[in-house]
Order: C-alpha cells, then structure tokens, then sequence
C-alpha cells in the first residue's frame, strides 16, 4: 500500500511493530515506518472498536495513537523512529498502567 | 410572542431542569425559559452524586442530601424510561483520600463534628487505613495515608442528566423558550417575565437561574446572597475502566474517561489558571500514580452557585407569594429531591417546614455575624 | 522561568521564519517554538532534511521554502525543534508563560518559556471532507500524502484514488505522478457553474502569479491522470481497511476499487492557540472557517498577542512570510525597538508582496468554495472522528432543543475527545447552523481552553505553583 522511492538513501533504523522486526528508515515518524510496513490500521478505537489508521500525519487527528516503548496512547505522526524502537498497535481504551512497567 | 402557563422555571441547568422534570406530570402547563448558556454551572458540574461529609452546620442538609442519594436511582429510571436516557448512574460508594496523617485526623475530626450534632443520625462512613484501602484500590500512591469511604456515595454523567431531563421535558410537552430573562413584572397576583421579544405571564415563578438568580429575585423582595468560588477540572483520556468507585475529586466516567477536580478559588471568572490545574494534577498523581503518564484532553473552569454557608436557598417571595428561588451548589446530588420533594412542593404553593432551614433567614444571621 | 524573551513566536512555517528573522535583525531576544522537528511548516516540511534527491518530484515552490529558511538559520533565534506549546498564562507584569513539551515517549521533558510578546504563526491545518467511509484505515489526507513523500520518500502504492476540491489536491496529485506513482483517478467536488461564480475575480487572478503556475500543474495533471469532475457525493467501503469507493456524479453511482484514497479539500486556520489565548474569533463567510480577528499588524484583542501566517486566516505562502514579517515589525514597534515611522517604512516591501499575493485568493475561494454536501454532511457520516458521532445525532441534537455549538458538545461529545475538536469544529459549527437555519456565525465560536495539545498530568503538574488561594497542596477536611 506505501512504498519507498528509490531515493530514499537513508540510513536502516531497526524497530519492532508488534513484536516483529521492521527496518524503518531515518527521518521516519512512527506512523510512516507503520505503513512503509504495510499496516494501514494501527487501532481500534475506544468508542466502537473501528479501526483505524494514520490519516493526516501532522499532529491533528490523532488516529495514529499506537504503544511507543511501553507508552500507551502516543502519537505516531510526531515521534520519530529510533533504533531498537518497540511499536505496538492499539486495541481500544489504554489501559491504567503502561504495560511495560 | 406572548405565553401563559402556571408555573415558568427561570433556569435550563440542573436545577431548573430537574423542577420542571417533578413538575411535569403534576398537570400543571409549565414553561421553562433559558438562555441557552447553560455553561455557567451545568456544563461545569463534575457528576458526583456524593453523601459523606456534608452538612456540617446544616443537620438539614444531612437529611436532604442522604434523601436524595437514596432515591436517585428513582429519577434515573425515570430517565430511562421518559426520556429514553441512560445517565449512568453508579452507587458503588465513594472515598475521600487523605494526603498525610494531619489530613486523616482532620478528616475523622469533621466527620466526628458532623455527627455530633443534634439530630444528625450517623450513616455508613469510615475512617480507613492506607492498607485497607489498598484492597480496594491497589492503584492507590504511597503518599495516601487513609481516608473516609462511604457506601452511599456514587456519580452519574452529568452532561446526561442535563440533556436526558430537556430531552424528557421535550417528550412530555413542556414548553422550552430560549430566551434570556431580563425582568420578572408583579402583576395582579401573577408574574409577567420579559424574555427578549417574549413574554411568559404564569401564576407562579421559580428562578433556579444559578448565579443570574440574585439580580431577578431581588426584584421580587427576594435576597439572594452567593459568594465567588471558581473550581477547575481536567478531563484525561480514555482509560479501561479501573476505578470501582469515585473519589471526591477524581472519578473515572462510564466511557473511561477520568475527571480530576480540586480547587476552590474564590473569584467568579470562569479562566483557566494553569497554577491551579498543576496544583490540581500534583495532588491528583499522588493519590493514583497511574494518572502522571495519562494525557489531559480538556479543561475548563466553573463558577459554582455557592451561598455563604454553602447550603442551598429555597425560598418563597413573602411580599410576592408565588414567586420562589432555588439556588445550590450540588445540583447533580439534590436532582432526585428536587424533582420528588422540591417540585411538588412548590406546586402546593407552599415550601413544608422541612425545608425551612434551607430558607433566607439563616443567611441573614450569617450576614449579622459578618 | 528567569529569562524573559522579548518575543516568543510559535510555529517555524513560512510565517514564523519571516517573524523570527525580522525581530533579531531588531535585536529583540526571540524564541521560535515550533512541533516540527525541522523548520519550514507543513508546505516547506523536511525541506532541509527530506531524502528526495529528485528536485523535480516536489517542484520549484517547494524548494524556494530554502530561501525562508536560510535567513533563519544564521538569525540568533533560539529555536526549539519538535517542541509542543499547550498552555500559555499571563503573568502578573504582562509577560506571558508557556509551557512547552518535547522529548521521546516515556521521557517527555517540560519546560518553560516566558516572553513579553507572541507572534502565533501555527498554520492551517486540512479541511474535513466528511462523507460515510472517511474514518477508514487507507484514507488519508493530502497533506499526509506530501509529508510521506517528503519526509520518508514513501509514496501510496494499488489503485489510487484522490478526492477533494482546491490546489492542494492538484499539487499532491502532480507530485505523486512526478514521483512516478500511477493515480488511477482524481474526483473533483466542485459544483458544476462554480466556475462562471468564480469568474468575477478572475482579473485579480489575471494578475497574481497563481495562473500561469496553477494552469499549468491542473493540465499537466489532467494528461496524466483521468479527471472526473462535479462529483456530488463519495462512499468509501471495506473490511478493516478501504477497499472501494463509489462516487455520483449527476445522480448516477459508479465504483472503483481503492487502496489509498487522498482527500484534500482545502485549508482552515488551527486556531486552537488564539482562541485559548482569548483572542476574538470571527467567521469568514468567503472561506467557510473562524480565524482570529487581527489589525494589519496581525494585532489581536489581546494584547501583546500577535497573529500570522495561514493560521491568521488562509492566504497562502506567499502572504504568510509577508504577514510574519509585518507581525515582526509590529513587535518590535509595540516593544519600542522601533518607532512607528521606522515600522511603517519598513513594512512597505512586506505590504507589496502581501498586496500581490492575495490578489488571486479571491478568485480561488470562490472556485474551491467546499460544495454544500461535504460542508454539511448528513446521516450515518461520521463528524468526530474521536468520539464517532454522526451528522444524524449532531443534526438531531439541534432538533431537539440545543441551540449553540456548546450544547451540542454537551448532548453529543462531538468534539471532546484527543483532537480536541480539530477534525470537527468547522463541520459542527456548520451542522448546527444548516439546522437552525442561520450561518456559522451565530451558533456561537467553539470554547477552546488549555492544554491545547493533550499532555500528560505529570505534565500539567509540572506547572509552577503561584500563590493563590484554591491551588492549596493539602486539602479541605470536608466541603460544608
């Protein structure tokens, strides 16, 4: 569904998208390096459990909102992609506690 | 446009709402005129409907306040039923959290004050330890040291409540203008309201206009005193339901979202003041450590409609019988009376002399002593 | 909190550069605050960092934004990239505090900013194109198109479908088919006569510098790319993810497979700032949208709050870094820096520019005037994305005795959830006004207050306390 233009000569940055090892690219946010890896939805949202996905990618709609290191509820338009990056997607409300902790 | 009913509500919010919702099936043409700015105190309203703790000075309002909790699951069904609303209402109990043993004892001392007084029957409240309350609540930050939990405290969607008792209203008939009040005429033994390019002439008035009411009532030899008190909540974002029951100022919706409250500001602008809220989220982080990493999606500030004793005012007009006031601060928590008790009352013509504590005079003895 | 800024100005789009640069070249202390983790806004983004090597994909435009940036660099600013202002409080000498936030999850860092004038240059964000289907995984806004390919060099692959009204749809169109990409369709949602509507200013535009640029990007598209025009109405379908879309032109329905869908219709001010800040609001009826009511200057109703840019009202890149420049001068005027003689000298060649560049906007509000049925959607659409409330239950609730945009809020949580109201707040205000049968205007300007990002509690306590009464740390034994 997204694919990267030959340009592209950025350095690899290694993450995992829910648990699975993914090369997103410097200069990434969250939400591109979850469709560069095919995954359009990325939540379900906490009202009626629709999916969802990155839709205006600067900040505004907050439908990216996806687990970044442990933290619920970030979003994946705004933070950058780092090495060794955990992403996992959202099912519904978050909970209490982040789960890493 | 000119209207003529028995009883015109001055007032859309919580209050005035819920007078009209216990006046609606009594047979008497109602119309309930506001401007529509229901912002003021209705829109600010946090949703506790909570027992424990209040009524100190006032025995009265001990009764008043149990009375309704225990019939409010009444006006909730009543709700479901007429307006088609579910305002969610839960009764788990609630707690009152303590920060440091100084704010134990003097937790135990008020409530040992409340039930002191002469009439006052204690209810089911309890002073309890960090350790029991961490069964109930393991979320609960080391900095609690106790405090008092109550099994007749709950809360409600208070956005609900407002729009299920219009929608209710609609449904039943009652006629809604949405109009400000400018002037309340006496004449000949009726009340004609001047509301824009509308008049409304009824043989009675009840103005349960929060703070709008003083400057209609004075008109009607009716001394409405209130003071400023501002209070500031932060609504978080949707969380898996975790709390089982309400704290006083922090209380998790039936959607999940939680709502954190705490400030007494005494000034009557509705700003936001960004020190209050940190003040606000500070001591809200300490009593649930979860909330720190949870994003604040709104805000907003409230003026309360507060008397000087905080107890509410019901009065009839002596020099303009028929024309009455109703002004509270807990409008969420005194709906179910207000509609049961209050309401019925006032379609007497009459408020019975259970309600006279709740009347001028006292504040008149207040404003003496000041 | 010790050092006071003269300037702080937020946002490092077109506007904010030129703001910035104008008020250290008057020596004034600025600090530019700005979400993107690179300057140059949304039009100019990554433009110092984007991995495209290709100049041609993005266009001559997109790479005049260097001219923007390179005065900045140099300037003396103290700039914070990838920075969030959510809250701003006056302080008792009339200077104003932000609290910003940055950082990584798990690591968000607070801060603190005072400065004695705001020059709020936050942009536009995209326009809503509200029909059943639009919530679907795959869809996507133009805008979020252009940052992929700008910032990732990722571009949309399958069956691709744009949709939508106005110049953006037409630049992201093009740059997508200059990457190589294959459009299978671009939907326009103009009404059919609109353009003989728009005629009347087109001397203006005759003579604004958007023809001959505009003309030639819309036919160089239209060669490349099958072009259906007077689309009356959209329907995207799928499983989990959007897979068709069907769209009526004349009454009659056709189907196309789909699996990225582009929507762009058109820009409005993010006002979110001003409007907690306090500054007046106003409706604009040529460009269906509030903006914060400003002088020449970009002076608001607050003082020392000073607005430019698109977010002071869209007028496009041109009259953004004109208006940050007038905005500047203003400041440094209000501050005493210059006299008024000197301001109003120096603002000659910003007010030129700004006189050229909004010659064509009249003409180009008029043509992408967003159609009556996406402006106002209806039934099972949904309006807020966040809380997934419908044109049906907003329309509904006004039927049902609510009358301002508040209530409506209220009755229906259309506009309570993360966004903050920022998908929704046009289209609500626009709903309540088709039911009641008056303009946005009188419903009432949505109440917009702190944090104007979501952050998190700890956040909000990290707020220093001040003394007032009610912000007490311990607490009341008991209410009365």
């Amino acid at each position: 569904m997204f694919e990267r233009l030959p340009d592209a000569t950025t350095e690899p940055v290694a993450v995992t998208i829910d648990g699975a090892p993914f090369e997103a690219r410097a200069g990434d946010s969250v939400a591109a390096a979850l469709l560069a890896a095919g995954r359009l939805a990325s939540r379900t949202t906490p009202a009626s459990g629709a999916p969802r996905g990155p839709f205006c990618m600067m900040g505004v709609c907050f439908d990216c909102l996806v687990e970044i290191d442990g933290v619920p509820s970030q979003q994946g338009c705004t933070v950058a992609v780092a090495p060794g990056m955990r992403i996992v997607t959202q099912r519904g409300a978050r909970a209490a506690e982040d789960p890493s902790s | 446009m000119s209207v003529a009913v028995d009883v015109a509500i001055v007032g859309g919010g919580v209050v005035g709402a819920s007078l009209a919702w216990g006046m609606r099936s009594l047979g008497a043409r109602l119309a309930l005129v506001d401007a529509g700015d229901l912002r003021a105190a209705s829109q600010g309203t946090f949703g506790l409907v909570w027992v424990q703790g209040k009524g100190l000075g006032s025995p009265a309002y001990v009764d008043w306040t149990l009375r309704s909790a225990r019939t409010w699951r009444t006006l909730a069904g009543e709700l479901r039923e007429h307006a088609g609303v579910d305002v969610a209402l839960e009764q788990p109990g609630g707690l009152h959290a303590c920060l440091s043993a100084h704010e134990m004892e003097a937790r135990a001392a008020h409530l040992d004050a409340l039930f002191a007084q002469a009439g006052v029957a204690r209810y089911d409240v309890a002073m309890l330890t960090r350790g029991q309350l961490a069964q109930r609540l393991p979320q609960l930050g080391p900095d609690v040291a106790g405090g008092s939990f109550s099994p007749l405290d709950g809360h409600c969607n208070p956005l609900r409540l407002v729009s299920g008792l219009h929608e209710g209203l609609r449904r039943a008939g009652v006629r809604r203008l949405r109009r400000r009040v400018s002037a309340i005429e006496p004449s000949a033994g009726r009340f004609r309201l001047h509301a824009g390019d509308a008049a409304v002439d009824a043989a009675r008035v009840v103005i349960a206009a929060g703070r709008a009411t003083p400057g209609l009532a004075a008109s009607l030899g009716l001394d409405v005193p209130l003071v400023a008190s501002t209070g500031e909540v932060m609504v978080l974002e949707r969380m898996r339901r975790f709390l089982p029951f309400p704290l006083e100022t922090i209380r998790q919706t039936d959607e999940g979202s939680v709502l954190v409250g705490d400030s007494h500001e005494p000034r009557d602008d509705a700003a936001l003041d960004c020190a209050v809220l940190g003040a606000i989220a500070r001591r809200a982080q300490r009593i649930l450590p979860v909330l720190a990493g949870v994003r604040v999606v709104r805000a907003w500030a409230a003026t309360r409609v507060l008397t000087p004793d905080g107890f509410p005012l019901y009065a009839q007009s002596p020099s303009h019988p028929g024309a009455f006031v109703a002004v509270c601060h807990s409008g969420v928590t005194l709906a179910a009376v207000h509609a049961h008790a209050l309401a019925p009352a006032i379609l007497d013509g009459a408020l019975p002399p259970s309600l006279a504590p709740f009347g001028p005079s006292r504040l008149a003895d207040v404003r003496a002593a000041a | 909190m010790s050092k006071v800024h003269d300037v702080a100005v937020v946002g490092a789009g077109p506007a904010g550069l030129a703001a910035a640069t104008t008020t250290t070249s008057m020596g004034l202390a600025t600090v530019v605050i700005d979400d993107s983790p690179s300057p140059g806004g949304q039009i100019f983004r990554a433009i110092t960092t984007t991995p495209l090597r290709r100049p041609e994909v993005l266009g001559r435009d997109y790479w005049r934004g260097a001219d923007l940036v390179r005065p900045f660099r140099p300037c003396g600013a103290e700039y914070l990239p990838a920075t969030t202002v959510w809250a701003v409080a006056r302080r008792g000498d009339g200077a104003f505090d932000l609290g910003v936030s940055a950082g990584r999850p798990g690591a968000r860092i607070g801060g603190f900013f005072a400065a004695r004038t705001l020059i709020v240059a936050v942009g536009a964000i995209e326009r809503p194109l509200p029909f059943p289907g639009w919530t679907l995984p795959g869809v996507m806004t133009a805008g979020a198109i252009q940052g992929l390919l700008k910032s990732s060099a990722l571009v949309p692959s399958g069956s691709i479908v744009l949709a939508g009204a106005g110049p953006l749809l037409w630049l992201a169109a093009w740059q997508l088919t200059n990457a190589g990409v294959r459009v299978d369709r671009v939907l326009e949602t103009i009404p059919r006569g609109r353009l003989a509507e728009a005629m009347r200013h087109a001397p203006g535009f005759m003579f604004s510098g958007y023809l001959a640029r505009g003309l030639d990007l819309v036919r160089t598209v239209r060669r490349r790319v099958p072009v259906v025009e007077h689309v009356e109405a959209l329907h995207a379908s799928g499983e989990g993810r959007v897979r068709r879309l069907r769209f009526a032109v004349a009454g009659t329905w056709s189907e196309a497979p789909v699996d990225v869908l582009v929507l762009s219709h058109g820009v409005v001010p993010n006002i979110h700032l001003p409007a907690a800040l306090g500054c007046d609001l106003a409706w604009n009826r040529e460009r269906s949208a509030f903006q914060p009511v400003a002088d020449a200057w970009g002076g608001t109703s607050v003082e020392g709050v000073f607005v430019a840019g698109d977010g002071a009202g869209i007028a496009g890149v041109d009259a953004a870094a004109a208006r940050g420049r007038l905005a500047g001068l203003a400041v440094a005027n209000a501050l005493g820096r210059i006299d008024g003689a000197r301001r109003d000298a120096e603002a000659s060649k910003p007010r030129q520019a700004l006189a050229h560049a909004l010659r064509g906007r009249p003409f180009i509000d008029a043509l992408y005037r967003p159609a009556e049925a996406f402006l106002r959607p209806d039934g099972e659409t949904i309006v807020c994305r966040c809380e997934e409330v419908t044109a049906a239950a907003v329309r509904a609730a006004v039927r049902t005795g609510a009358v301002t945009v508040a209530e409506v809020k209220a009755a229906t949580r259309c506009g309570m959830g993360p966004c903050q109201g920022r998908s929704c707040l046009h289209t609500l205000a626009e709903l309540v006004a088709a039911e009641r049968g008056v303009t946005p205007a009188d419903v009432g300007v949505p109440s917009i207050r702190f944090p104007v990002r979501p952050v998190t509690l700890a956040e909000v306590a990290s707020w220093p306390a001040h003394a007032v009464a009610g912000a007490r740390e311990e607490r009341d034994a008991g209410r009365p």
